[in-house]
């Protein structure tokens, strides 16, 4: 390809990174710009309209439509109780007048002639945004919120669930290879984001939810255990709301591997810090992974360099990542990049290439089956 | 948009904005005829960081360049217009599903009547329908209103009422949609594009529901009478606002439709385009079908009508995990004849998954290809299922059953797809199109969408069909010719016969008389035989089916044809119509084996990777 792009996820010890926090619509945002925030700091608000109940006086009390207005006892922009009248009819000769009682509370939106409608809106429901990370707000978007700066250390999953969590790092193996089971998970760890080593297995992450961590993330975990802790099947790759009570990052992928060693010892590296940590999700249409952010203080900052940085295309030594059967997770650098497409197990052509695996051994895999290791 | 001449275009260059990838293919006039000579590739850059959908067009542009020889991006970065000896291009054209593609909302009085309709519209102008709502959807307003809520859509599309009826159910839906207040999904400076294309007489009392947050076009009735359809005035509409709304608000798209000698078609619309060109030219009932990484589109053209569905939930990489949610894990195994204790559920489904979050891999192992197909085969096949459900005759329309007096009780909703009536099926998508051997493509084809009597398989060789569809606004002619020469590789021919019988009984039995082939033979139920007959060749079949059986000239009535061959060649099929497998595992197991073999689908090949 003229620009080969071969996305890998990113996992650096320093990088600069903004958060852009914004409300779902128009509101007052609280900071200012250069102001230094904590991450649950509100930094903006709103109220979203309340729900909307349709009233069809029209059926309700056997009505033509065109009578609806006048029946009406209230006015569009007034509020109504549960139980207040809300329309009566003119009976006969004043007689057997048919009255509505509302069943909802609201305040009276619109009252439609033509199909005897009325439309209740709800209170106003509040929304607010925080700042998610420990920084500076570098940009106030009016109206809407801000974006907080911060220098951090920043390891992207590759898959997740669950929304934001905030929790100190604890690490509750002794090796990037190591199982996390559910006898690793204590109660001590309630309000951190616990971090394993390889798969994590379905007890450990139902015992991480009832000691009350933040969030558990290891290197891979079997899709059967996300099915039986989510209660479903999940279909598409499209997460962030599920309200499970932790949120849940795997670094590598589904299946028995190993967190990548560079993630771990970076990780470890932080044991004891405070994270942000957001298991959303979305591969399509607006990629999305999951991450674990850590700020830096100022003393990291005047020890930890910013990394070199990094080319978009495959180049031979560089470390890699194979993320496909039959050597799916194992890591290790390109030692050959043949130029002349080759013929697959499956049969398929596709350019491949050689990675010398950390064991010493050598593989030949396709160029769409590898990513590159960031950061 | 600038006037073409066509005498005057020699040199076309044309690009689709996939969700992954850029596709970019150069046409040149050769000898006076129109030729598909070059194409590239280039991941699509909408997302982040590079968030401009011109640097992909580029990139691709860029290989083409480099593959072809000539220059056609200048060093400002700027595709370079018109022709000039081996610089430039004459039209530039392109078609995007870029971001999602178009997504919208449907609302109409009665879901199977006008709203049905309005799904129709949208779905031919190349949208994925979100949701449709209807006043009998079964949901109460207050869910119906929620929904509305959660909703982003690009657009929404009202329909509902024939010309001269009632208006008060048509504003009562609008009168649902107006206070839900639909956020798009492109951000708050957004005026969600709205279009009204039900009851005249309740435009005016629609314009009065919406407020300025609502960007109202009225368009036409869609459904002015129950008896028929006026889908096009809709269809045309959503396109522009598409352009005008959510491509324009797309990153790098504003300086994309300032390079475009034709407005930029959504992809699947253009697909739609030249095959029902394409039909109408040949006098063809047609199926086309799309199966990407998300979605699975289907086209069909049945006595020159035209439908299309999205089934927004299958697909084989993004969509792989819903594939199996509806399919189930033993429907796809029952295509698999490999030792099963290889196939382990707990390890599939983590195979599944991680597919479904790296979606760009592809099989290494032969045993990765043959999931890969088998999965294939379900979602095609669910696919058309659902599209065979929403391909029918209009509802709520009495049906003239014979010439005379009688009218039936029926209310029409019958589908239109006929697989014996099946002339033409046309294959694109990633796993048809780039499977190692074409023999693969084709029984993948023939397994899932089960054609009956005698049909033509053809696949697109490198997803040409959206170019053309857009190339066809401009440049007809050009479209037809590189369509008839260069866009479909024709498989061959399959004869399948309907109906059910023992195994091992007769089936039919045929004659082929060709150039190259010349066999007799009798199929027996069950079996599957392959003949030679290449590409560019024709025979005439003759077959005689067993009672029960048909060809396509009824129960037990001869049939002959001319067939053509294709880089497969003629497929006899007499496994029964509708095709259906052993229950037990083992015995399903030999059987698919058997069929793997006489179709030649995994023949041992030398190979230097594992």
């Amino acid at each position: 390809m003229a620009k080969a792009y071969t996305p890998g996820l990113k996992v650096t010890t320093r990088i600069t990174h903004r958060a852009r926090r914004v409300l779902p619509i128009r509101g007052d945002v609280l900071v200012k710009k250069g102001q230094r925030v904590g991450p649950r700091d509100i930094v903006a608000r709103t109220y979203m309209p309340g729900d909307v109940e349709p009233v069809n006086l029209a059926n309700l009390l056997s009505l033509p439509p065109a009578d609806v207005p006048e029946c009406m006892l209230l006015r569009e922009g007034e509020r109504v109780k549960k139980g207040d009248a809300l329309a009566q009819t003119r009976g006969i000769f004043g007689l057997f007048k048919n009255t509505y009682h509302s069943r909802h509370e609201g305040t009276i939106e619109t009252i439609s002639p033509i199909t005897g409608q009325v439309i209740l809106r709800g209170d106003p429901i509040p929304v607010q945004v925080d700042a998610y990370l420990a920084g500076d707000v570098v940009e106030v978007v009016e109206g809407e919120g801000v974006v907080v700066e911060a220098e951090v250390t920043f390891v992207q999953g590759i898959f997740g669930i669950g929304g934001e969590a905030h929790g100190r790092i604890v690490m509750a193996g002794l090796s990037h290879d190591q199982e996390l089971t559910d006898d690793l998970v204590t109660s001590e760890m309630k309000d951190c984001v616990i971090v394993g080593g390889a798969r994590m297995t379905d007890r450990a992450i139902k015992k991480a939810r009832d000691v009350g961590a933040a969030a558990i993330v290891s290197g891979g975990m079997d899709d059967q255990d996300l099915k039986e802790f989510l209660g479903y099947d999940l279909g598409v790759a499209i997460t962030g709301n599920e309200d499970v009570g932790l949120t849940v990052i795997v670094t590598e992928g589904f299946g028995e591997i190993a967190m990548a060693q560079r993630t771990y010892r970076l990780l470890q590296s932080r044991a004891g810090d405070a994270a942000a940590v957001n298991g959303a999700t979305q591969i399509r249409a607006g990629v999305m992974r999951p991450e674990i952010i850590v700020p830096l203080t100022e003393a990291d900052m005047a020890r930890v360099p910013e990394p070199a940085h990094i080319q978009a295309s495959v180049e031979v030594g560089m470390p890699v990542r194979i993320i496909r059967d039959p050597y799916f997770g194992l890591i290790g650098e390109v030692s050959a990049l043949p130029a002349e497409p080759q013929t697959l197990g499956s049969g398929s052509r596709a350019r491949v290439l050689e990675v010398k695996l950390d064991s010493g051994e050598s593989v030949v895999v396709p160029r769409a089956n590898v990513e590159l290791i960031e950061g | 948009m600038k006037k073409i001449d066509p005498d005057k275009v020699n040199v076309i260059l044309a690009t689709d904005c996939g969700s992954t990838t850029t596709k970019a293919i150069l046409i040149q006039k050769i000898d006076g005829v129109y030729r598909q000579t070059h194409r590239g590739e280039a991941p699509t850059t909408v997302e982040e960081p590079l968030s401009d959908v011109t640097l992909g067009v580029i990139n691709a542009v860029t290989e083409v360049s480099e593959l072809s020889g000539r220059v056609l991006v200048d060093e400002n970065g700027r595709l370079l217009h018109p022709a000039q000896g081996d610089r430039g291009c004459d039209i530039y054209i392109s078609t995007s599903s870029a971001g999602g593609g178009l997504q919208m909302m449907v609302a109409g009085v009665v879901a199977e009547m006008t709203a049905a309709s309005a799904k129709r519209a949208a779905l031919g102008a190349g949208a994925i329908v979100m949701d449709v709502i209807a006043a009998n959807d079964k949901r109460k307003p207050h869910e119906q209103i929620s929904r509305i809520r959660e909703l982003r859509p690009d657009m929404i599309l009202v329909s509902g009422g024939t010309d001269g009826g009632n208006t008060t159910q048509v504003v009562q839906i609008a009168e649902l949609i107006a206070p839900a207040r639909p956020q798009p999904r492109f951000g708050r400076n957004y005026r969600m594009p709205l279009i009204y294309a039900g009851n005249r007489d309740a435009a005016p009392l629609i314009e009065r529901v919406f407020d300025e947050t609502v960007d109202l076009s009225i368009v036409p009735n869609l459904r002015p009478r129950l008896e028929n359809e006026n889908l096009g005035p809709a269809r045309d509409k959503i396109h522009d606002m598409f352009l005008e709304h959510v491509m324009a608000h797309a990153p790098g798209y504003e300086k994309l439709m300032s390079w475009t000698d034709a407005p930029i078609m959504p992809t699947p619309g253009a697909v739609g385009n030249i095959l029902q060109r394409i039909a109408a030219d040949q006098g063809l009932n047609v199926v086309g079908v799309d199966i990407g990484g998300a979605t699975t589109d289907v086209f069909s053209v049945f006595d020159r009508t035209f439908n299309r569905t999205v089934s927004a939930n299958l697909g084989m990489s993004y969509s792989i995990a819903n594939v199996f949610a509806e399919a189930g894990m033993a429907n796809v195994l029952r295509w698999v004849h490999l030792d099963p204790r290889i196939m382990d559920e707990r390890e599939l489904r983590n195979r599944v998954k991680n597919k479904m979050i790296r979606p760009t891999t592809i099989p290494q192992t032969r045993e990765a290809l043959i999931f890969e197909q088998a999965v294939a085969r379900e979602a095609l096949r669910l696919a058309y299922v659902q599209h065979k459900e929403f391909a029918t005759t209009l509802k709520g329309v009495q049906q003239q059953r014979t010439v005379g007096d009688t009218f039936s009780q029926a209310v029409g909703g019958q589908t239109i797809v006929d697989n014996m009536k099946l002339n033409l099926l046309v294959a694109s998508g990633g796993v048809l199109s780039h499977a190692p051997r074409m023999h693969q493509t084709a029984l993948l084809l023939i397994d899932a969408f089960e054609p009956e009597g005698v049909t033509t398989l053809a696949k697109d060789s490198i997803f040409m069909m959206p170019h053309l569809g857009v190339l066809a606004e401009v440049h007809p002619k050009a479209a037809v010719e590189v369509f008839e020469r260069d866009c479909l590789i024709y498989l061959g021919t399959c004869v399948a016969a309907r109906g059910q019988g023992k195994a091992g009984r007769p089936c039919f039995s045929y004659s082929i008389r060709g150039e190259t082939l010349n066999e007799s033979g009798a199929m027996a139920v069950g079996d599957l035989a392959l003949l030679p007959l290449g590409p560019d060749e024709t025979a005439t079949i003759a077959c005689e089916p067993a009672k029960g059986f048909d060809l396509g000239a009824g129960p037990g009535r001869r049939i002959e044809k001319v067939i053509r061959g294709g880089t497969v060649g003629v497929v006899l099929d007499a496994r029964g119509r509708p095709l259906i497998l052993p229950e037990r595992r083992e015995e399903c197991q030999a059987t698919i084996a058997r069929w793997v073999e006489r179709m030649e689908l995994y023949p041992d090949a030398e190979v230097i990777a594992v």
